[in-house]
């Protein structure tokens, strides 16, 4: 027998890290989206370059993309059964998460320099 | 060899909602996974030139976007809170069989709860108008 979970241990211990982490950042982006979706363009810069903004920004999303790589990746295992069908899956998976994690920090990090210069 | 296989729990357990639960918990991580697309397109529109940002805005107020994300934020508070159970059993509590059903019912008030102190903190903030 196959196994699919070559390295048990360590995602259910970072699935549970990032949990702990986008605990308290998704409710305070949570609390922020709510309370300032009519901010302007220039408000929502400032508030974004703001370093500690940015850095929990930053957080919030590696720890939720993370999260939801991990998640998805257990679905497919549990869904879709093994094979190359699984394996393609799991790679648009990995992909998926890798270029919105680089985008959405980039773009963060793009922000606070910009408003730094 | 056949025959000893496992079966799928679904053939041996009488249904409980504390199944549709634990569902419910995937399938609002699944749509809270491809939400974060929204968060990311958000700051990319962001860090861009004013009119990137002004497509953005027309997108995220067009009232099909608003609907996803109100239904997002629900599946959101679900997920946190069903979350906050699992990190419990982890720790090791609330594994008997009248404590699991009755944080499962926690779980969908505390998700009533959250929405509605958004829906006030919505108002509050004039964000609804």
């Amino acid at each position: 027998m196959t196994t699919s979970h070559p390295h048990g241990t360590g995602h259910w211990l970072l699935q549970r890290l990032s949990a702990v982490l986008l605990l308290p950042l998704g409710l305070w982006l949570g609390y922020v989206l709510v309370t300032r979706v009519d901010l302007s363009r220039a408000a929502w810069l400032a508030f974004v370059a703001a370093p500690w903004h940015a850095g929990a920004l930053i957080v919030f999303l590696l720890a939720l993309l993370l999260h939801s790589e991990l998640g998805v990746q257990v679905i497919i295992e549990d869904y879709v059964s093994q094979g190359g069908r699984e394996r393609t899956l799991q790679a648009l998976n990995q992909a998926a998460h890798l270029v919105a994690g680089v985008i959405g920090v980039f773009a963060i990090l793009h922000i606070a320099m910009r408003a730094a210069a | 060899m056949m025959n000893q296989r496992p079966l799928s729990p679904f053939l041996l357990y009488r249904f409980m909602y504390t199944m549709a639960l634990s569902f419910a918990h995937r399938l609002t991580g699944l749509a809270l996974s491809v939400g974060s697309l929204l968060l990311v397109y958000a700051v990319f529109a962001l860090s861009g030139d004013s009119v990137r940002f002004e497509h953005a805005r027309v997108f995220f107020g067009h009232w099909a976007v608003q609907a996803v994300i109100c239904a997002l934020a629900v599946c959101f508070f679900y997920h946190l809170s069903n979350g906050v159970r699992h990190l419990l059993w982890d720790i090791g509590w609330g594994f008997e069989k009248v404590q699991a059903r009755r944080s499962g019912w926690f779980v969908v008030v505390s998700t009533l709860a959250l929405s509605a102190l958004t829906v006030w903190l919505a108002v509050r903030a004039g964000s609804l108008s």
